[in-house]
């Protein structure tokens, strides 16, 4: 009889993941490389689209840039605002709606019909409420992303394993042990997949928004450059926005995994 | 009444249970009527769709009854009782992915409002008792299927119940692993002084552990027979199951599911009596 506990299965070495890493980065190489040559050989007019070490040396000259930094705060700021508010509200309200049977009946269609709205189509309704400031774009954030948290909780809170919760109430743990250690962790998976997208849908909408609206932020910067002829600055924002995305999705991964280790979705992967 | 104890710590009396109404109802349960001494390892085997998950939701009180009642030591079961710990046979969905093995035995003691010096005691002890001293900090899935429901049957003996009720726990597992388990739960049993009350469809099991043997009918279900397991306590594997006395109690258990399958039984008030007439 074997007593000892079976080895947590070991992480993949750095080896084997540095060959497709390797190989990414290739790949962003050479489209950086495209980048720089095809305007630098007249392949394309280089007013419209400037070679990458131009777009570089704005980048530069923006980051010794107060107003960049302050731009750029605006939009971390509106993002994480709005998708905190959307996260708070997507959690309460997916449990709310999903866990009592009469909300759920009264609720479903309306969601139904709220949720498919473009939330681009609520500009004018947003600017007209709250003008070119910080919280019109801030509805929009929020709008978009509750829905993807939302939907995420209420599958989440309909799929806690019926197991689980029998074992939860043969050995008499009560509401405040059952909530806290059998069915916030069942849907925390459900939860972090809705906080993970909305993060995503989160940053397009500010961006949107402050390109639309002109509410502060990078996008207002870009729609600034643009209108003032400064296309490699405009390109080195967009370069800005384009890191900002890359980051939000590196992040929320990131998390997903120190969350969800438990997860047979993450702990499979090193096996 | 087959087999009256003078103080059972659990009878259930003419349990029922009857799903939907009017045609379409579907009758799960016909009549179940016995009683478990304390101290007493007791077996129950049916053939495959014998109604023994209604059954045991119904005994756990996670389920009312249509009629009858379940009682546990003189208190009528009306939800999950104090005094029972279940063990399931889906350890993998009854331990808790997100806790380690010693805060998935600990998590009752802690909703019973036990003091932290008496947990950790009793969960050592629990752990230590199924041989997983060592493997505390591990996470149920880091562990092999035997030894997850080593650390279920740990959490159940931690809780300190007064019946252990066990619904097939080795179903899952392999034969080698399952002979260990076997033997843990008759160890168990004798050093602890608990109650068990043991599902199976497994024959061989249910001969080789229990003192007594109940044997289903398909469902609608009702006991058929009651088997007196004479075997001596001290039980082995090797031994124990080249007994001419075990071989003649598996084929009296393995006949009698045979005719259970065979049976086919309908009518409002059961005879319970004349099932078990000819009990032993």
């Amino acid at each position: 009889m074997t007593t000892a506990p079976v080895q947590a299965r070991k992480q993949p070495g750095k080896g084997s993941r540095r060959e497709p890493l390797l190989w990414g980065m290739l790949g962003i190489g050479t489209l950086l490389a495209l980048f720089e040559i095809i305007p630098r050989f007249g392949l394309i007019n280089s007013r419209y689209v400037p070679p990458l070490s131009d777009v570089l040396a704005a980048l530069g000259g923006q980051l010794t840039d107060a107003g960049f930094w302050t731009a750029l705060g605006s939009t971390i700021l509106g993002w994480l605002l709005g998708l905190a508010i959307a996260s708070v509200l997507g959690v309460v309200g997916g449990v709310v709606v999903a866990s009592i049977p009469l909300v759920n009946r009264m609720l479903s269609s309306t969601i139904e019909f709220l949720r498919p709205i473009p939330s681009v189509a609520l500009v004018p309704i947003a600017a007209l409420l709250f003008g070119t400031t910080m919280q019109a774009t801030l509805l929009l954030v929020v709008f978009a992303s509750f829905w993807q948290v939302l939907v995420q909780v209420m599958y989440g809170v309909r799929d806690i394993d019926r197991v689980a919760l029998d074992t939860a109430r043969t050995y008499r743990l009560g509401t405040f042990w059952t909530v806290r250690r059998v069915v916030w962790p069942s849907i925390m998976p459900y939860v972090v997949i809705g906080i993970r997208l909305a993060a995503a849908v989160a940053l397009i909408l500010e961006i949107t928004g402050e390109l639309v609206i002109g509410s502060p932020g990078i996008g207002k910067l870009i729609v600034i450059a643009q209108s003032s002829v400064a296309t490699s600055t405009m390109y080195a924002l967009v370069l800005v926005a384009a890191l900002l995305g890359v980051l939000v999705n590196v992040g929320t991964r990131h998390i997903e995994h120190r969350v969800l280790f438990w997860h047979a979705s993450v702990r499979s992967e090193g096996a | 009444m087959q087999h009256v104890e003078k103080h059972p710590i659990l009878s259930v009396e003419s349990l029922r249970k009857v799903y939907g109404a009017g045609a379409g109802a579907v009758e799960a349960i016909g009549n179940l009527d016995f009683t478990v001494a304390r101290n007493e390892l007791i077996c129950i085997v049916g053939p495959s769709g014998a109604g023994k998950t209604t059954f045991l939701r119904c005994l756990s009180g996670l389920l009312a009854p249509t009629s009858g009642q379940v009682v546990l030591e003189g208190k009528k079961v009306e939800g999950p009782p104090e005094g029972m710990a279940v063990v399931l046979q889906e350890y993998s969905r009854s331990l808790y992915p997100w806790m380690t093995v010693y805060d998935n035995v600990e998590l009752p003691l802690k909703a019973k409002g036990l003091p932290a010096g008496e947990r950790r005691t009793a969960v050592t002890e629990a752990l230590g008792a199924v041989g997983l001293s060592s493997s505390t900090k591990a996470y149920p899935w880091q562990l092999s299927g035997g030894m997850q429901q080593r650390v279920a049957i740990a959490r159940a003996i931690a809780y300190r119940p007064k019946i252990l009720v066990m619904d097939e726990p080795f179903a899952a597992v392999d034969a080698q692993t399952r002979a260990e388990l076997e033997d843990l739960v008759r160890d168990l049993w004798q050093r602890l002084g608990v109650t068990v009350l043991f599902v199976t469809h497994d024959i061989d099991e249910s001969v080789y552990l229990g003192q007594r043997v109940l044997v289903l009918s398909s469902a609608p279900t009702f006991i058929m027979e009651e088997v007196r397991i004479g075997l001596p306590d001290e039980r082995d594997q090797l031994s124990t199951r080249a007994l001419p006395e075990f071989a003649r109690l598996r084929t009296q258990v393995y006949e009698l599911i045979q005719q259970a399958k065979l049976v086919t039984y309908r009518t409002e008030r059961p005879v319970a009596g004349e099932a078990v007439s000819h009990s032993v």
